[in-house]
Protein backbone atom coordinates (compact mmCIF):
# COMPACT_ATOMS: atom_id res chain seq x y z
CA UNK A 1 0.00 0.00 0.00
CA UNK A 2 1.60 3.15 -1.23
CA UNK A 3 -0.10 6.74 -0.77
CA UNK A 4 -3.34 7.09 -1.77
CA UNK A 5 -4.95 4.13 -4.57
CA UNK A 6 -8.42 3.72 -6.19
CA UNK A 7 -10.48 1.45 -4.23
CA UNK A 8 -13.08 -0.56 -5.76
CA UNK A 9 -16.93 -0.58 -4.99
CA UNK A 10 -16.76 -4.22 -4.41
CA UNK A 11 -14.80 -5.70 -1.68
CA UNK A 12 -13.00 -9.22 -2.46
CA UNK A 13 -10.77 -11.14 -0.35
CA UNK A 14 -7.73 -11.20 -2.12
CA UNK A 15 -6.28 -9.21 -4.75
CA UNK A 16 -6.19 -9.92 -8.41
CA UNK A 17 -2.35 -10.86 -8.16
CA UNK A 18 -2.85 -13.17 -5.73
CA UNK A 19 -6.08 -14.70 -7.46
CA UNK A 20 -4.17 -15.23 -10.27
CA UNK A 21 -1.20 -16.90 -8.31
CA UNK A 22 -3.49 -18.75 -6.20
CA UNK A 23 -5.56 -20.24 -9.94
CA UNK A 24 -2.05 -21.34 -11.34
CA UNK A 25 -0.76 -23.36 -8.20
CA UNK A 26 -4.39 -25.11 -8.16
CA UNK A 27 -3.98 -25.65 -11.75
CA UNK A 28 -0.49 -26.77 -11.40
CA UNK A 29 -1.25 -29.13 -8.61
CA UNK A 30 -3.83 -30.57 -10.63
CA UNK A 31 -2.28 -30.95 -13.54
CA UNK A 32 0.38 -32.98 -11.18
CA UNK A 33 -2.19 -35.28 -9.98
CA UNK A 34 -3.59 -36.18 -13.18
CA UNK A 35 -0.22 -36.74 -14.40
CA UNK A 36 0.72 -39.05 -11.45
CA UNK A 37 -2.16 -40.56 -11.56
CA UNK A 38 -1.93 -41.59 -15.07
CA UNK A 39 1.58 -43.21 -14.29
CA UNK A 40 0.67 -44.85 -11.16
CA UNK A 41 -2.19 -46.39 -12.66
CA UNK A 42 -0.54 -47.31 -15.78
CA UNK A 43 0.44 -51.57 -15.33
CA UNK A 44 -3.27 -51.45 -12.81
CA UNK A 45 -5.42 -54.74 -14.03
CA UNK A 46 -8.98 -52.62 -13.53
CA UNK A 47 -10.54 -56.06 -13.82
CA UNK A 48 -9.46 -56.86 -10.49
CA UNK A 49 -10.43 -53.50 -9.39
CA UNK A 50 -13.61 -53.88 -10.53
CA UNK A 51 -13.67 -56.60 -8.38
CA UNK A 52 -13.58 -55.44 -5.23
CA UNK A 53 -16.65 -55.50 -3.66
CA UNK A 54 -17.45 -59.17 -4.20
CA UNK A 55 -13.81 -59.89 -3.10
CA UNK A 56 -14.65 -57.61 -0.14
CA UNK A 57 -17.92 -59.27 0.65
CA UNK A 58 -16.20 -62.80 0.22
CA UNK A 59 -13.50 -61.86 3.00
CA UNK A 60 -16.19 -60.15 4.96
CA UNK A 61 -18.35 -63.03 5.21
CA UNK A 62 -15.75 -65.78 5.58
CA UNK A 63 -14.17 -63.26 8.81
CA UNK A 64 -17.43 -63.68 10.78
CA UNK A 65 -17.80 -65.30 13.11
CA UNK A 66 -14.20 -64.41 14.85
CA UNK A 67 -12.59 -68.30 16.23
CA UNK A 68 -13.08 -67.52 19.56
CA UNK A 69 -10.85 -70.62 20.70
CA UNK A 70 -7.81 -69.36 19.23
CA UNK A 71 -7.65 -67.00 21.87
CA UNK A 72 -5.31 -69.69 24.26
CA UNK A 73 -2.61 -69.70 21.94
CA UNK A 74 -2.13 -66.11 21.06
CA UNK A 75 -1.34 -65.18 24.80
CA UNK A 76 2.26 -66.31 24.59
CA UNK A 77 2.90 -64.12 21.22
CA UNK A 78 1.32 -61.25 22.88
CA UNK A 79 3.76 -61.45 25.89
CA UNK A 80 6.39 -61.46 23.40
CA UNK A 81 4.97 -58.84 21.20
CA UNK A 82 4.60 -56.80 25.06
CA UNK A 83 8.77 -57.46 24.99
CA UNK A 84 9.75 -56.57 21.58
CA UNK A 85 8.16 -53.12 22.56
CA UNK A 86 8.88 -52.41 26.01
CA UNK A 87 12.67 -54.42 25.75
CA UNK A 88 13.22 -52.23 22.35
CA UNK A 89 11.92 -49.04 23.83
CA UNK A 90 14.66 -49.26 26.66
CA UNK A 91 16.92 -50.10 24.25
CA UNK A 92 16.24 -47.03 21.63
CA UNK A 93 16.52 -44.86 24.69
CA UNK A 94 19.42 -45.75 25.98
CA UNK A 95 20.99 -45.73 22.70
CA UNK A 96 19.44 -42.05 22.27
CA UNK A 97 20.36 -39.90 25.06
CA UNK A 98 24.05 -39.85 24.02
CA UNK A 99 23.05 -38.96 20.60
CA UNK A 100 20.86 -36.47 21.76
CA UNK A 101 23.41 -34.65 23.88
CA UNK A 102 25.38 -34.71 20.92
CA UNK A 103 23.26 -33.09 18.52
CA UNK A 104 22.10 -30.15 20.75
CA UNK A 105 23.38 -27.29 19.90
CA UNK A 106 24.00 -26.40 23.64
CA UNK A 107 25.70 -29.77 24.62
CA UNK A 108 27.62 -30.62 21.40
CA UNK A 109 31.24 -31.12 22.05
CA UNK A 110 31.54 -30.20 18.73
CA UNK A 111 29.56 -28.28 16.14
CA UNK A 112 31.10 -29.19 12.89
CA UNK A 113 31.78 -32.82 13.21
CA UNK A 114 29.58 -34.65 16.11
CA UNK A 115 26.84 -32.74 15.61
CA UNK A 116 25.59 -33.36 12.19
CA UNK A 117 26.49 -36.94 12.46
CA UNK A 118 24.04 -37.42 15.37
CA UNK A 119 21.60 -35.42 13.40
CA UNK A 120 22.64 -38.02 10.42
CA UNK A 121 21.97 -40.77 12.32
CA UNK A 122 18.65 -39.70 13.70
CA UNK A 123 17.31 -38.81 10.19
CA UNK A 124 18.93 -42.22 9.13
CA UNK A 125 16.88 -44.08 11.84
CA UNK A 126 13.80 -41.80 11.22
CA UNK A 127 13.38 -42.44 7.65
CA UNK A 128 13.76 -45.88 7.71
CA UNK A 129 10.18 -47.85 8.97
CA UNK A 130 11.23 -50.56 11.66
CA UNK A 131 9.21 -53.51 9.71
CA UNK A 132 12.23 -52.42 7.13
CA UNK A 133 14.52 -52.43 10.21
CA UNK A 134 13.39 -55.41 10.75
CA UNK A 135 13.55 -57.31 7.71
CA UNK A 136 17.46 -56.38 7.15
CA UNK A 137 17.77 -58.06 10.53
CA UNK A 138 15.94 -61.03 10.26
CA UNK A 139 18.11 -61.43 7.19
CA UNK A 140 21.54 -60.86 9.29
CA UNK A 141 20.42 -62.53 12.58
CA UNK A 142 17.89 -64.85 12.28
CA UNK A 143 14.30 -64.79 12.52
CA UNK A 144 13.05 -64.53 16.60
CA UNK A 145 12.57 -61.70 19.33
CA UNK A 146 15.79 -60.79 19.06
CA UNK A 147 15.53 -59.22 15.22
CA UNK A 148 12.27 -57.49 16.61
CA UNK A 149 13.78 -55.72 19.63
CA UNK A 150 16.90 -54.44 17.59
CA UNK A 151 14.78 -52.82 14.82
CA UNK A 152 12.40 -51.23 17.00
CA UNK A 153 15.16 -49.99 18.98
CA UNK A 154 17.20 -48.75 15.93
CA UNK A 155 13.88 -47.34 15.14
CA UNK A 156 13.43 -45.36 18.41
CA UNK A 157 16.99 -43.96 18.57
CA UNK A 158 15.49 -41.09 15.65
CA UNK A 159 12.10 -40.35 17.51
CA UNK A 160 13.01 -40.13 20.87
CA UNK A 161 16.65 -38.67 19.63
CA UNK A 162 14.78 -35.92 17.64
CA UNK A 163 12.71 -34.65 20.59
CA UNK A 164 14.79 -34.95 23.17
CA UNK A 165 17.69 -32.72 21.41
CA UNK A 166 14.72 -30.06 20.68
CA UNK A 167 13.79 -30.10 24.46
CA UNK A 168 17.52 -30.19 25.48
CA UNK A 169 18.10 -26.83 23.38
CA UNK A 170 15.01 -25.47 25.00
CA UNK A 171 16.41 -25.36 28.43
CA UNK A 172 16.32 -22.50 30.42
CA UNK A 173 20.14 -20.87 30.01
CA UNK A 174 19.61 -18.79 32.95
CA UNK A 175 19.42 -22.00 35.20
CA UNK A 176 22.28 -23.81 33.90
CA UNK A 177 24.59 -20.59 33.73
CA UNK A 178 23.96 -20.59 38.20
CA UNK A 179 24.85 -24.07 37.68
CA UNK A 180 28.32 -23.59 36.04
CA UNK A 181 28.54 -20.20 38.25
CA UNK A 182 28.79 -22.09 41.23
CA UNK A 183 32.10 -24.03 39.24
CA UNK A 184 30.57 -27.07 38.57
CA UNK A 185 32.45 -29.53 35.67
CA UNK A 186 30.74 -29.83 32.46
CA UNK A 187 29.14 -33.20 33.65
CA UNK A 188 27.91 -31.35 36.99
CA UNK A 189 26.50 -29.21 34.60
CA UNK A 190 24.53 -31.50 32.66
CA UNK A 191 23.14 -33.48 35.59
CA UNK A 192 22.17 -30.66 37.79
CA UNK A 193 21.65 -27.96 35.40
CA UNK A 194 20.56 -29.72 32.29
CA UNK A 195 18.57 -33.63 33.11
CA UNK A 196 16.54 -31.69 35.80
CA UNK A 197 14.82 -29.58 33.27
CA UNK A 198 14.13 -32.35 30.26
CA UNK A 199 13.49 -35.33 32.84
CA UNK A 200 9.67 -34.80 32.17
CA UNK A 201 9.96 -34.55 29.02
CA UNK A 202 12.34 -37.52 28.23
CA UNK A 203 9.90 -39.84 30.58
CA UNK A 204 7.08 -38.55 28.37
CA UNK A 205 8.56 -39.39 25.11
CA UNK A 206 10.03 -42.25 26.38
CA UNK A 207 6.40 -43.42 27.74
CA UNK A 208 4.77 -42.13 23.94
CA UNK A 209 7.27 -43.84 22.02
CA UNK A 210 6.40 -47.21 23.80
CA UNK A 211 2.56 -46.94 23.03
CA UNK A 212 3.95 -46.33 19.32
CA UNK A 213 6.16 -49.23 19.59
CA UNK A 214 3.08 -51.79 20.86
CA UNK A 215 1.67 -50.97 17.61
CA UNK A 216 4.79 -51.38 15.41
CA UNK A 217 5.62 -54.52 17.32
CA UNK A 218 2.31 -56.25 16.50
CA UNK A 219 2.78 -56.45 12.75
CA UNK A 220 6.78 -57.62 12.99
CA UNK A 221 5.84 -61.20 12.95
CA UNK A 222 4.98 -60.27 9.07
CA UNK A 223 8.39 -60.60 8.11
CA UNK A 224 9.43 -62.99 10.69
CA UNK A 225 10.52 -61.29 13.70
CA UNK A 226 8.36 -63.04 16.36
CA UNK A 227 5.15 -61.40 17.91
CA UNK A 228 1.72 -61.67 17.57
CA UNK A 229 2.49 -61.05 13.81
CA UNK A 230 3.90 -64.30 13.07
CA UNK A 231 0.43 -65.69 14.09
CA UNK A 232 -0.79 -63.41 11.73
CA UNK A 233 1.29 -63.98 8.97
CA UNK A 234 0.53 -67.61 9.88
CA UNK A 235 -3.47 -67.68 9.43
CA UNK A 236 -3.14 -65.28 6.30
CA UNK A 237 -1.21 -67.83 4.62
CA UNK A 238 -3.54 -70.44 5.34
CA UNK A 239 -6.59 -68.00 4.63
CA UNK A 240 -7.90 -68.70 7.91
CA UNK A 241 -10.12 -66.03 8.10
CA UNK A 242 -11.72 -66.62 11.56
CA UNK A 243 -8.58 -66.65 12.66
CA UNK A 244 -7.31 -63.21 11.39
CA UNK A 245 -10.36 -61.70 13.02
CA UNK A 246 -9.71 -62.82 15.93
CA UNK A 247 -5.82 -61.77 16.03
CA UNK A 248 -6.80 -57.87 14.57
CA UNK A 249 -9.23 -57.77 17.92
CA UNK A 250 -6.61 -59.09 20.16
CA UNK A 251 -4.10 -56.14 18.39
CA UNK A 252 -6.78 -54.14 18.62
CA UNK A 253 -7.80 -54.19 22.24
CA UNK A 254 -3.83 -54.27 22.96
CA UNK A 255 -3.12 -51.02 21.33
CA UNK A 256 -6.36 -49.24 22.73
CA UNK A 257 -5.33 -50.17 26.33
CA UNK A 258 -1.71 -48.93 25.52
CA UNK A 259 -2.62 -45.74 24.18
CA UNK A 260 -4.79 -45.62 27.59
CA UNK A 261 -2.17 -46.23 29.77
CA UNK A 262 0.30 -43.80 28.01
CA UNK A 263 -2.25 -41.15 27.74
CA UNK A 264 -2.71 -41.48 31.77
CA UNK A 265 1.37 -41.92 32.52
CA UNK A 266 1.51 -38.72 30.52
CA UNK A 267 -0.78 -36.44 31.76
CA UNK A 268 0.78 -37.55 35.63
CA UNK A 269 3.75 -36.96 34.32
CA UNK A 270 3.60 -33.68 32.56
CA UNK B 1 12.18 -25.57 69.31
CA UNK B 2 15.60 -26.13 67.49
CA UNK B 3 15.26 -28.07 64.30
CA UNK B 4 18.68 -30.47 63.34
CA UNK B 5 19.57 -29.26 59.82
CA UNK B 6 20.80 -31.86 57.63
CA UNK B 7 24.52 -30.72 56.74
CA UNK B 8 24.53 -33.08 53.70
CA UNK B 9 21.96 -32.13 50.56
CA UNK B 10 20.59 -35.09 48.73
CA UNK B 11 18.92 -34.23 45.12
CA UNK B 12 14.97 -34.48 45.68
CA UNK B 13 13.27 -37.10 43.62
CA UNK B 14 11.42 -35.42 40.43
CA UNK B 15 9.08 -38.23 39.65
CA UNK B 16 7.82 -40.39 42.15
CA UNK B 17 7.87 -38.40 45.48
CA UNK B 18 6.43 -41.25 47.95
CA UNK B 19 10.04 -43.03 48.94
CA UNK B 20 7.98 -46.60 49.57
CA UNK B 21 6.37 -46.77 46.21
CA UNK B 22 9.82 -45.47 44.63
CA UNK B 23 11.09 -48.77 45.62
CA UNK B 24 8.15 -51.23 44.83
CA UNK B 25 7.94 -49.76 41.47
CA UNK B 26 11.81 -50.74 41.30
CA UNK B 27 11.11 -53.92 42.10
CA UNK B 28 8.60 -54.37 39.68
CA UNK B 29 10.23 -53.24 36.52
CA UNK B 30 13.12 -55.74 37.85
CA UNK B 31 10.84 -58.61 38.06
CA UNK B 32 9.88 -57.45 34.63
CA UNK B 33 13.04 -57.20 33.28
CA UNK B 34 14.37 -60.45 34.02
CA UNK B 35 10.90 -62.27 33.06
CA UNK B 36 11.08 -60.57 30.02
CA UNK B 37 14.88 -61.18 29.27
CA UNK B 38 14.45 -64.59 30.26
CA UNK B 39 11.69 -65.15 27.38
CA UNK B 40 13.69 -64.37 24.96
CA UNK B 41 15.37 -67.23 23.49
CA UNK B 42 18.57 -66.01 21.41
CA UNK B 43 19.65 -68.51 18.87
CA UNK B 44 23.11 -67.03 19.39
CA UNK B 45 24.97 -69.86 16.71
CA UNK B 46 22.62 -68.33 14.58
CA UNK B 47 23.65 -64.82 15.23
CA UNK B 48 27.41 -65.21 14.51
CA UNK B 49 26.67 -67.33 11.64
CA UNK B 50 25.22 -63.75 10.41
CA UNK B 51 27.23 -61.51 11.76
CA UNK B 52 29.06 -62.21 8.13
CA UNK B 53 26.21 -61.43 6.43
CA UNK B 54 25.65 -58.11 8.41
CA UNK B 55 29.40 -57.60 7.54
CA UNK B 56 28.57 -58.15 4.14
CA UNK B 57 25.65 -55.52 4.42
CA UNK B 58 27.28 -52.64 5.82
CA UNK B 59 29.84 -52.93 2.65
CA UNK B 60 26.94 -52.92 0.46
CA UNK B 61 26.07 -49.96 2.45
CA UNK B 62 29.07 -48.13 1.96
CA UNK B 63 29.47 -49.34 -1.85
CA UNK B 64 25.95 -49.03 -2.77
CA UNK B 65 25.13 -50.58 -6.35
CA UNK B 66 22.70 -48.23 -7.69
CA UNK B 67 23.61 -49.40 -11.54
CA UNK B 68 22.51 -53.41 -11.66
CA UNK B 69 19.47 -52.93 -10.40
CA UNK B 70 18.58 -49.35 -11.77
CA UNK B 71 15.09 -50.42 -13.61
CA UNK B 72 13.84 -52.03 -10.86
CA UNK B 73 14.56 -49.28 -8.60
CA UNK B 74 13.65 -46.50 -10.86
CA UNK B 75 10.43 -48.01 -11.65
CA UNK B 76 9.58 -48.59 -7.98
CA UNK B 77 10.67 -44.96 -7.16
CA UNK B 78 8.14 -43.68 -9.64
CA UNK B 79 5.05 -45.65 -8.22
CA UNK B 80 6.34 -45.06 -4.65
CA UNK B 81 6.41 -41.20 -5.51
CA UNK B 82 3.57 -41.17 -7.93
CA UNK B 83 1.31 -43.24 -5.02
CA UNK B 84 2.24 -40.99 -2.25
CA UNK B 85 1.32 -37.51 -4.19
CA UNK B 86 -1.58 -39.06 -5.32
CA UNK B 87 -2.72 -40.39 -2.32
CA UNK B 88 -2.16 -37.26 -0.20
CA UNK B 89 -4.29 -35.19 -2.32
CA UNK B 90 -7.16 -37.25 -2.62
CA UNK B 91 -6.79 -38.35 1.16
CA UNK B 92 -6.76 -34.41 1.88
CA UNK B 93 -9.42 -33.78 -0.05
CA UNK B 94 -11.68 -36.48 1.43
CA UNK B 95 -10.41 -35.49 4.62
CA UNK B 96 -11.87 -32.12 4.77
CA UNK B 97 -15.61 -32.39 4.83
CA UNK B 98 -14.89 -35.06 7.36
CA UNK B 99 -12.76 -32.97 9.50
CA UNK B 100 -15.31 -30.50 9.18
CA UNK B 101 -17.96 -32.54 10.25
CA UNK B 102 -15.81 -34.11 13.30
CA UNK B 103 -15.79 -30.31 14.62
CA UNK B 104 -17.84 -29.91 17.69
CA UNK B 105 -18.36 -26.21 17.16
CA UNK B 106 -19.68 -26.49 13.20
CA UNK B 107 -21.68 -29.97 12.62
CA UNK B 108 -25.00 -31.37 14.36
CA UNK B 109 -24.57 -34.13 16.97
CA UNK B 110 -25.26 -36.83 14.90
CA UNK B 111 -22.91 -35.78 12.18
CA UNK B 112 -20.24 -35.67 14.60
CA UNK B 113 -20.37 -38.67 15.54
CA UNK B 114 -19.78 -40.24 12.43
CA UNK B 115 -17.60 -38.89 11.02
CA UNK B 116 -15.12 -39.14 14.78
CA UNK B 117 -15.84 -42.89 14.54
CA UNK B 118 -14.52 -42.70 10.88
CA UNK B 119 -11.19 -40.93 12.26
CA UNK B 120 -11.09 -43.30 14.70
CA UNK B 121 -11.18 -46.65 13.00
CA UNK B 122 -8.82 -44.99 10.21
CA UNK B 123 -6.42 -44.08 13.39
CA UNK B 124 -6.35 -47.83 15.19
CA UNK B 125 -5.35 -50.06 11.92
CA UNK B 126 -2.01 -50.44 11.38
CA UNK B 127 -1.16 -48.92 7.27
CA UNK B 128 0.13 -52.51 6.62
CA UNK B 129 -2.69 -54.43 7.96
CA UNK B 130 -5.13 -52.30 5.64
CA UNK B 131 -2.96 -53.06 3.14
CA UNK B 132 -2.81 -56.49 3.17
CA UNK B 133 -6.92 -56.42 3.36
CA UNK B 134 -6.12 -53.62 -0.08
CA UNK B 135 -4.09 -55.99 -2.09
CA UNK B 136 -6.46 -59.28 -1.65
CA UNK B 137 -9.69 -57.06 -2.64
CA UNK B 138 -7.79 -54.87 -5.29
CA UNK B 139 -4.97 -57.02 -6.66
CA UNK B 140 -0.97 -56.02 -6.34
CA UNK B 141 0.52 -53.17 -7.18
CA UNK B 142 0.43 -49.55 -6.42
CA UNK B 143 -3.47 -49.21 -6.91
CA UNK B 144 -3.70 -50.62 -3.70
CA UNK B 145 -0.99 -48.69 -1.90
CA UNK B 146 -2.58 -45.41 -3.30
CA UNK B 147 -5.91 -47.08 -1.42
CA UNK B 148 -4.19 -47.52 2.19
CA UNK B 149 -2.46 -44.47 2.00
CA UNK B 150 -5.46 -42.32 1.27
CA UNK B 151 -7.10 -43.79 3.70
CA UNK B 152 -4.61 -43.94 6.25
CA UNK B 153 -4.39 -39.85 5.67
CA UNK B 154 -7.60 -39.15 6.30
CA UNK B 155 -7.30 -40.51 9.79
CA UNK B 156 -4.46 -38.14 9.96
CA UNK B 157 -5.28 -34.80 8.72
CA UNK B 158 -9.38 -35.12 9.98
CA UNK B 159 -8.20 -35.61 13.33
CA UNK B 160 -5.80 -32.84 13.66
CA UNK B 161 -8.09 -30.32 11.16
CA UNK B 162 -11.04 -31.09 13.68
CA UNK B 163 -9.25 -30.57 16.96
CA UNK B 164 -7.72 -27.19 14.91
CA UNK B 165 -11.38 -26.12 14.01
CA UNK B 166 -12.58 -26.23 17.20
CA UNK B 167 -9.69 -24.18 18.89
CA UNK B 168 -10.37 -21.52 16.14
CA UNK B 169 -11.04 -17.83 17.71
CA UNK B 170 -14.67 -17.76 18.38
CA UNK B 171 -14.99 -14.39 17.97
CA UNK B 172 -14.15 -14.12 14.50
CA UNK B 173 -16.65 -16.37 13.79
CA UNK B 174 -19.34 -14.67 15.92
CA UNK B 175 -18.74 -11.31 14.08
CA UNK B 176 -19.15 -13.16 10.14
CA UNK B 177 -22.23 -14.70 11.67
CA UNK B 178 -23.42 -11.16 12.89
CA UNK B 179 -23.46 -9.91 9.14
CA UNK B 180 -25.94 -12.55 8.08
CA UNK B 181 -23.57 -15.23 6.58
CA UNK B 182 -24.83 -17.99 5.64
CA UNK B 183 -23.06 -21.91 6.72
CA UNK B 184 -21.05 -22.50 3.50
CA UNK B 185 -19.68 -18.03 4.13
CA UNK B 186 -18.72 -18.86 7.53
CA UNK B 187 -16.74 -21.54 6.70
CA UNK B 188 -14.83 -19.57 3.98
CA UNK B 189 -14.59 -16.22 5.70
CA UNK B 190 -13.75 -16.93 9.25
CA UNK B 191 -13.26 -20.82 9.57
CA UNK B 192 -10.67 -21.02 6.12
CA UNK B 193 -8.32 -18.28 6.90
CA UNK B 194 -7.88 -19.40 10.22
CA UNK B 195 -6.60 -22.80 9.69
CA UNK B 196 -5.61 -23.04 5.91
CA UNK B 197 -1.97 -21.69 6.64
CA UNK B 198 -1.76 -25.31 9.52
CA UNK B 199 -3.82 -27.58 6.81
CA UNK B 200 -1.66 -26.79 4.50
CA UNK B 201 1.46 -27.89 6.74
CA UNK B 202 -0.13 -30.72 7.85
CA UNK B 203 -0.53 -31.74 4.24
CA UNK B 204 3.33 -31.22 3.16
CA UNK B 205 3.94 -33.55 6.38
CA UNK B 206 1.34 -36.06 5.86
CA UNK B 207 3.42 -36.14 2.32
CA UNK B 208 6.70 -36.74 3.94
CA UNK B 209 4.79 -39.26 5.69
CA UNK B 210 3.02 -41.25 3.01
CA UNK B 211 6.26 -41.52 1.11
CA UNK B 212 8.21 -43.31 4.44
CA UNK B 213 4.78 -45.78 4.45
CA UNK B 214 5.00 -46.06 0.46
CA UNK B 215 8.44 -48.03 1.08
CA UNK B 216 6.79 -49.82 3.35
CA UNK B 217 3.37 -51.46 2.18
CA UNK B 218 5.31 -52.71 -0.77
CA UNK B 219 6.21 -55.55 1.42
CA UNK B 220 3.18 -57.19 1.33
CA UNK B 221 2.64 -56.04 -1.95
CA UNK B 222 1.36 -53.06 -2.66
CA UNK B 223 3.72 -51.56 -5.20
CA UNK B 224 6.68 -49.10 -4.53
CA UNK B 225 9.84 -48.61 -3.57
CA UNK B 226 9.45 -51.33 -0.91
CA UNK B 227 8.63 -54.10 -3.32
CA UNK B 228 12.46 -53.42 -5.11
CA UNK B 229 13.67 -53.68 -1.43
CA UNK B 230 12.05 -56.56 0.00
CA UNK B 231 13.09 -58.35 -3.39
CA UNK B 232 16.85 -56.85 -2.88
CA UNK B 233 16.82 -58.00 0.23
CA UNK B 234 15.75 -61.85 -0.39
CA UNK B 235 17.97 -62.22 -3.61
CA UNK B 236 20.78 -61.00 -0.67
CA UNK B 237 22.21 -58.14 -3.10
CA UNK B 238 22.86 -56.00 -0.07
CA UNK B 239 24.73 -53.68 -1.98
CA UNK B 240 21.28 -52.94 -4.69
CA UNK B 241 19.40 -53.00 -0.80
CA UNK B 242 22.18 -50.10 0.72
CA UNK B 243 21.33 -48.40 -2.74
CA UNK B 244 17.62 -48.04 -2.73
CA UNK B 245 17.81 -46.98 1.47
CA UNK B 246 20.38 -44.68 0.73
CA UNK B 247 18.06 -43.21 -1.91
CA UNK B 248 15.13 -43.17 0.22
CA UNK B 249 17.04 -41.58 3.24
CA UNK B 250 18.11 -38.31 0.59
CA UNK B 251 14.85 -38.39 -0.55
CA UNK B 252 13.05 -38.19 2.95
CA UNK B 253 15.85 -35.71 4.09
CA UNK B 254 15.04 -33.38 1.21
CA UNK B 255 11.07 -33.67 1.58
CA UNK B 256 11.53 -33.05 5.65
CA UNK B 257 14.13 -29.80 5.18
CA UNK B 258 11.95 -28.41 2.16
CA UNK B 259 8.65 -29.28 4.07
CA UNK B 260 9.64 -27.30 7.10
CA UNK B 261 11.05 -24.61 5.52
CA UNK B 262 8.07 -23.99 3.61
CA UNK B 263 6.26 -24.62 6.57
CA UNK B 264 8.53 -21.70 8.06
CA UNK B 265 7.78 -19.43 5.68
CA UNK B 266 3.77 -20.16 5.55
CA UNK B 267 3.24 -19.34 9.15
Amino acid sequence: MNGITHHSQVWTYRSPRQRLLLWGGWLALVALFVWCWQVMTRDTIWAFVNDAPTQAADIGGRMFPPRLSYLPELLLPLWDTLNIATLGTIGGVLMAVPVAFLAARNTTPSVHVLRPAALFIIVASRSINSLIWALLLVAIIGPGLLAGIVAIALRSIGFVGKLLYEAIEETDASQIEAVTATGASAAQVISYGIVPQIMPAFWGISVFRWDINIRESAILGLVGAGGIGLKLQASLNVLAWPQVTMILIVILGTVVLSEWISARMRHALI
Amino acid sequence: MRAVYPTTWRRPPQIVRDRRWRIVLQLGILLYLVLAVGSVEVDWARVSAGLERGQRFILGFLQPDFSSRWRDISQGLVESLTMTLTSTVVGVAVSLPIGIGAARNLAPRGIYVICRGIIAVSRALQEIIIAIFLVAMFGFGPFAGFLTLSFATIGFIAKLLADDIEEIDEAQAEAIRATGASWGQLINYAIEPQVMPRLIGLSLYRLDINFRESAVIGIVGAGGIGATLNTAIDRYEYDSAGAILLIVIGIVMVAEYSSSSLRKHLQ
